[in-house]
């Protein structure tokens, strides 16, 4: 990519590893990713898979756990690991912000919810109390909490889930971010109010232009949020694609057992689930090899030792896969499990 | 006796009765709320669940879907009696179990079995795999002899697809899923006519979960067994399930087969859910394409 092209982000070989009593834990384990301004990247993955791990290393918040961290998180040019504590905290909350899955442990218990919103807004900009608290209220408005002037003045404990989802995105949005991650939001909340905080989030992203990182287990979450999908297993991106050729064209054999192994609304009641074979893997010490040898049907002797690095699908713009499958023999294994799929739902 | 179910148990049941295994009518639970700490008084009440009618037939999985706060959880504990109604009845095998007590309840209990959502709280980490599998054994004064016990557990590990070598571990040693199949093997213990399972999947991993739902699947139409579903997810009820409640707020507002539910939804709740589950929205890229 050129110079005149910097991606908004861009992730180099993150590594970010835990010291503990039982050994190393290997959470994240070189990811490199790039996200364009106003773009939305979808990370997927299960519990354990480093995706949060991954996110929070970018704005800073695994500095404080003993963490070994390297690589490069460059935003807008500008490394954010090599930043310090007191430059980073410029960074946070004010050019990227973050949202998490339980926004009750997210917002401070004592304080009026309006207030925490005036905070987050004094902390990076030079505006009275009074400016900070008015545009507090208009933040509520923004992502639509009803009587946002009254509702200012309560406490956390007073809204619904889905209410406080949305100050907690109010609170993110405060100053403007060009970049939002968000992990896992919407998954404490029931499915209605759901799609509710989904619609809010692309109209948000709509009107500002920000870019979006959404990490989470929910398949149906991306496809509803993402241009572009990473996938990621024990700690490393095992596919990446837009999203449209990661349900239509799927690559890696996880991918495939992920989207085979998850109940939908349009698939024939009778079609069985096909689960991932195993258990996931541990990130002390992962397998040899392919990480995904041990569970994948399609392993051959040499994947426990040679160590796919993630290569461009043939033929497919922006579609990289860590496989050590050819190509060929993916597309037509693909095909077999998609004909299967389409013959028992004709 | 066999490990599996024997197929007498069947055969007994419809020498018994043949109507629906449990009939659920105006159930309802009233939470009293109070105020005042040393003279408490009720000022109103909480209608978690407000007058819920439905049966389950022998053999069938009865699915009851709704969000947080709508009545679902509490009407699996009312049917299980881990809860007392405040009015309306619950009938098992034709007999009202509604307000009994003591022994009479306890050997109803026997004939129905719960499984827990959350596979980490609901397994006493002190006990070994095996005692916790035994334990309705011992509560019921059943197997009595060591040896023979054992082989009853290890049967029923294997018929949930874990290995009867798992004896003697512990659950801290097990994932998410093989935890809920230790669950699985608990509540089958007695060879219970009901099934109850309340959010069995919702704290595991998609690749888990397919696991876990395959299990049930397979298990119900094996033995023959009568399945209340209890899941706030559509998807996975709706892969799970032969009939389909919609709960809202205390009350179902609509009954009836999968399909039907799906392919043509009445209630406008109902319409709102289905149209909420994220990638299934027409005017967006789906799932499997």
């Amino acid at each position: 990519m050129s110079a005149a092209a910097e991606p908004l982000l861009r992730v180099e070989d993150l590594r970010v590893q835990f010291p503990t009593e039982d050994g190393v834990v290997h959470a994240v384990d070189g990811v490199s990713y790039q996200l364009a301004a106003g773009a939305t990247l979808g990370i997927v993955g299960e519990s354990g898979s480093g995706k949060s791990v991954a996110s929070l290393t970018t704005i800073g918040l695994t500095r404080t756990q003993g963490a070994r961290i390297s690589g490069r998180i460059l935003l807008q040019g500008q490394d954010l690991l090599a930043l310090s504590e007191r430059r980073l905290r410029q960074v946070r909350g004010n050019e990227v912000a973050m949202i998490f899955q339980d926004p009750l442990s997210s917002l401070h218990p004592f304080f009026k919810v309006g207030a925490q919103i005036a905070e987050a807004i004094r902390a990076h900009r030079d505006c009275s109390r009074a400016q900070a608290r008015r545009r507090a209220v208009e933040l509520l408005e923004l992502v639509g909490i009803p009587e946002a002037q009254r509702r200012a003045g309560a406490y956390p404990h007073e809204f619904s889930g889905g209410m406080r989802q949305r100050a907690m995105i109010a609170m993110a949005l405060a100053n403007e971010p060009k970049l939002l991650i968000a992990d896992e939001p919407t998954t404490a909340l029931d499915v209605t109010v759901q799609a509710q905080i989904l619609a809010l989030l692309r109209r948000l992203q709509g009107e500002l232009g920000m870019a979006i990182v959404i990490i989470t287990h929910d398949l149906g979450v991306v496809a509803e949020m993402a241009q572009e999908i990473a996938v990621m297993y024990a700690g490393r991106i095992v596919e990446m694609a837009p999203a449209e050729a990661i349900f239509a064209r799927p690559e890696h054999p996880y991918t495939w057992g992920l989207l085979r192994s998850i109940p939908t609304l349009q698939a024939p009641r009778e079609q069985a689930l096909v689960p991932i074979g195993g258990t996931p893997p541990s990130l002390i010490s992962p397998p040899s090899g392919c990480h995904f040898h041990p569970r994948c049907a399609y392993a051959q002797p040499d994947h426990a030792r040679i160590d796919p690095g993630l290569e461009p699908v043939a033929g497919e713009r922006g579609h990289t896969v860590a496989c050590l499958l050819s190509g060929e023999e993916r597309r037509r294994i693909w095909s077999q499990l998609r004909g299967a799929q389409g013959e028992s739902s004709a | 006796m066999s490990t599996a179910h024997p197929p007498a148990s069947a055969a007994d049941s419809s020498l018994v009765s043949t109507g629906p295994l449990l009939q659920v009518s105006d159930l309802a639970k009233h939470f009293p709320i109070t105020r005042g700490i040393v003279l408490a008084r009720t000022v109103g009440a909480v209608k978690a669940v407000d007058g819920v009618s439905f049966e389950v037939h022998r053999g069938e999985t009865l699915g009851i879907v709704g969000e947080t706060g709508s009545g679902k959880s509490t009407t699996a504990r009312l049917v299980m009696r881990l809860l007392d109604a405040t009015s309306g009845q619950v009938r098992f095998e034709g007999r009202n179990i509604t307000r009994l007590r003591g022994a009479p309840l306890k050997a109803v209990r026997r004939e129905m079995q719960m499984i827990f959502q959350d596979p980490y709280s609901s397994l006493n980490p002190r006990k070994t795999v095996g005692s916790i599998v035994a334990e309705p054994f011992v509560i019921h004064g059943l197997e009595r002899d060591r040896a023979q016990r054992r082989r009853r557990v290890q049967g029923l590990l294997e018929t949930v697809g874990m290995s009867p070598e798992h004896y003697n571990r512990y659950p801290h040693e097990f994932s998410g899923g093989q935890r809920q199949r230790i669950g699985v093997a608990r509540a089958l213990a007695l060879e219970p006519k009901l099934l109850v399972a309340d959010e069995p999947v919702s704290a595991l991993d998609v690749s888990i979960q397919a696991q876990v739902l395959n299990l049930l699947r397979d298990l119900q139409r094996r033995l023959g067994l009568t399945l209340l579903f209890i899941s706030h997810d559509l998807s996975v009820v709706r892969y799970m399930c032969d009939r389909i409640a919609v709960m809202l707020e205390g009350k179902i507002v609509e009954l009836g087969p999968v399909e039907q539910i799906f392919s043509a939804p009445t209630h406008p709740y109902t319409r709102e859910l289905l149209a909420s589950v994220p990638g299934v929205r027409a005017d967006r890229r789906t799932i499997h394409g």
